[in-house]
């Protein structure tokens, strides 16, 4: 309740220096929605550097952060697209519904929702990051380097974007050594640093000497760093949280793409798609590889990098069994992207259940 | 699987760390409420005391000036609800939630300029000792020194207000200030005092999370622990050996659920997310159930305002 109250007071504040500020300019302007706090240093923290790239090529930009998924939401974007924003960027899977709901009713005005797959008006666009596709890299890195062949992973919600990356971890990793086994944490989290680095460090009592995580924080690999084991950054690059443990970072990077939109919507280009962007598109980064990793490792994620870029590889390609033995992906063939979205089976390698 | 002695050790030291904050938080504001007055700002505070000793840490370097500054700072920001509820008169539930809602505001404005920035390491003591005996090394030896500061505490709380005349006064001000008030015992004075003390600890232990436990800031860090640390004060029936056991009990099973998880127990993962809550109040009530002894350490004028005309 207490943060609720908080996030309407700044948004109000936000809102009401927004339409005071809208009276006067003319030129295209940005308006972004966030979930969370821009100082998260994770999911929030990496749309708002992609905002700060939309202000440096020359647009103005307004941002509401901490809105509820709720009718809040609704409020919020009626309001941005009353004070004279062209394209709002909704950042968050729970804004689907009030995102189209919202823009039914302001035809002129672009809506650009992030992860998801509704696009029920011709003014409102989808974009998403194949982030599964640095999972692949990061699968193959933790195979190659763990001594115990136990690697752990501090997952947040049973989704299908969660699921997708841990099975595209564990493929990759049991790709390079068939002995690796996944044990999979669920914090029910996806933000409290505390929790996070709990969970890490049961996982590294256990024996897992490399930690893959799918929450936000940088508490886990700074755990990771005083225990002496290796992982990975999420979202942003986190080697300087633990330079010893971290070996590579994927990072979100979605400045490019809302350049691009900002300016297509400037020049009247602007039209609906969806997008998923990876590796190739640049819209996943992956951060500079640690020294630790030996030459020829390195050599070999860099050539998976490309391909990945290139299509080459994909991160599903058959044959792919589930935990019972069926198979879910034919040999020589990929998974689509209908399957991508709505996984929620874990694959043949991976233990325990998803949580339902 | 094989349980290793020293395993076991270390499982315990994670549990003991993990329950610093609470330990902290919960006895500073034992003492605040056993002189009456019901701080609801727990959460509020120790945000505050996270993100200034994160700040001072990185402006100054010095981590001595970091955790007294984070302590300072929850003194600073629980004179505002001192003097709002003991000099002003205001409802202690409702400005103890303001103070929460003000904590959560203010340091997220403060922690911009810090989020991205790593801690530093925080020194620990007796290290060379950890591996001299087994399961026993890893609980006693190479912790730092607010985690040996913390476990005292529940006794030194314990024996303040049993033992001393100080903690006499303590408890006779949150039993009955009109009574301490005619004894010639200056009430506002004490409350002033208590609320101060509490808001140093729950500092203290805010700046155990950002400076030691994770280092680092970032924004709600807290994650709700002055929630968990203010029902621990209620469930414990006010006495802080049980705030001992109860903030074990919270950090074990946090802490073990993700064992579980990690060896494969085949229980519903929500269920055990939610044990510690629930098994945290189920031990506390039943380990307190004695109706005298409740009555007898209850502050009776609990959140009550006293005002006296002079």
């Amino acid at each position: 309740m207490h943060k609720f109250l908080i996030r309407s007071f700044v948004s109000s504040l936000v809102l009401l220096f927004t339409l005071t500020v809208a009276a006067v300019a003319k030129d295209v302007k940005a308006a972004f929605v966030y979930i969370g706090p821009t100082g998260d240093h994770g999911w929030t923290y990496q749309h708002d550097v992609g905002r700060k790239a939309v202000e440096a090529a020359g647009f103005k930009t307004t941002y509401v952060e901490g809105v509820p998924e709720s009718a809040d939401a609704e409020r919020v974007l009626r309001q941005l697209a009353n004070s004279g924003h062209d394209v709002i960027f909704t950042t968050s899977f729970g804004y689907m519904n009030p995102t189209n709901k919202v823009a039914k009713e302001f035809p002129n005005v672009k809506f650009e929702h992030a992860t998801g797959y509704k696009r029920e008006h011709p003014n409102v666009s989808t974009y998403a990051a194949r982030f599964y596709e640095g999972r692949t890299i990061l699968g193959t890195i933790a195979g190659t380097m763990t001594k115990s062949n136990v690697i752990g992973y501090v997952a947040s919600f049973p989704i299908p974007e969660v699921i997708r990356g841990i099975n595209s971890f564990t493929l990759a990793a049991q790709k390079v050594n068939p002995n690796i086994k996944t044990k999979i944490v669920w914090a029910f989290t996806w933000y409290d640093p505390g929790k996070e680095a709990e969970a890490a460090k049961a996982l590294i009592d256990q024996g897992a000497d490399v930690i893959a995580q799918h929450t936000d924080s940088t508490a886990i690999v700074q755990i990771a760093e005083k225990a002496g084991v290796y992982a990975f950054g999420q979202a942003s690059d986190m080697d300087k949280f633990a330079p010893k443990a971290v070996l590579t970072s994927v990072e979100n990077n979605w400045g490019p793409y809302y350049v691009d939109r900002v300016k297509a919507v400037a020049n009247g280009t602007w039209n609906q798609k969806d997008t998923w962007h990876g590796i190739g598109d640049g819209m996943v980064v992956i951060s500079d590889l640690d020294s630790q990793m030996p030459a020829d490792l390195r050599s070999k994620v860099k050539k998976l990098q490309a391909d990945l870029a290139s299509g080459k590889v994909h991160s599903f390609t058959g044959p792919i069994y589930d935990q019972k033995g069926n198979l879910m992906v034919a040999e020589g063939k990929t998974a689509d992207d209908g399957m991508l979205a709505g996984m929620m089976t874990y694959v043949k390698g991976v233990e325990g259940d998803i949580p339902k | 699987m094989i349980i290793d002695i020293n395993f076991v050790g270390l499982i315990i030291a994670s549990i003991m760390a993990s329950a610093v904050p609470l330990i902290l938080a919960s006895c500073g504001e034992l003492i605040t409420e056993r002189s009456g007055v019901l701080n609801l700002g727990v959460e509020g505070m120790m945000i505050i005391g996270a993100i200034s000793g994160f700040a001072l840490m990185t402006v100054t370097g010095s981590l001595i000036i970091a955790v007294f500054g984070a302590m300072l700072a929850g003194v600073l920001i629980s004179t505002i609800f001192a003097f709002l509820t003991q000099t002003l008169i205001t409802n202690h539930v409702a400005t103890g939630l303001a103070l929460t809602i003000f904590g959560i505001g203010i340091s997220a404005m403060i922690g911009k300029n810090f989020v991205g920035i790593p801690g530093k390491e925080f020194p620990v003591l007796f290290e060379g000792l950890k591996d001299t005996m087994p399961l026993l090394s890893p609980i006693l030896f190479g912790h730092s020194v607010v985690f040996y500061f913390a476990f005292a505490l529940p006794f030194i709380t314990s024996y303040f207000l049993k033992k001393t005349k100080i903690g006499l006064i303590v408890r006779a001000v949150g039993d009955s200030p009109e009574s301490a008030s005619n004894q010639g015992i200056n009430v506002k004075f004490v409350r002033y005092a208590c609320i101060l003390y509490g808001g140093a600890m729950c500092g203290l232990a805010g700046a155990y999370l950002s400076m030691i436990y994770t280092p680092q800031w970032i924004e709600n860090m807290t994650g709700g622990r002055g929630w968990i640390a203010l029902a621990l004060v209620v469930f414990s029936t006010w006495n802080p050996i049980k705030i001992l056991i109860g903030a074990m009990i919270f950090g074990g099973l946090t802490i073990i659920q993700f064992h579980m998880q990690a060896i494969g127990v085949r229980i519903p993962v929500q269920f055990l997310t939610a044990l510690p809550y629930i098994v945290t109040i189920i031990v506390l009530v039943v380990i307190s159930r004695d109706s005298r002894k409740i009555r007898l350490s209850t502050p009776s004028s609990l959140g009550k305002s006293f005002y006296k005309d002079n």
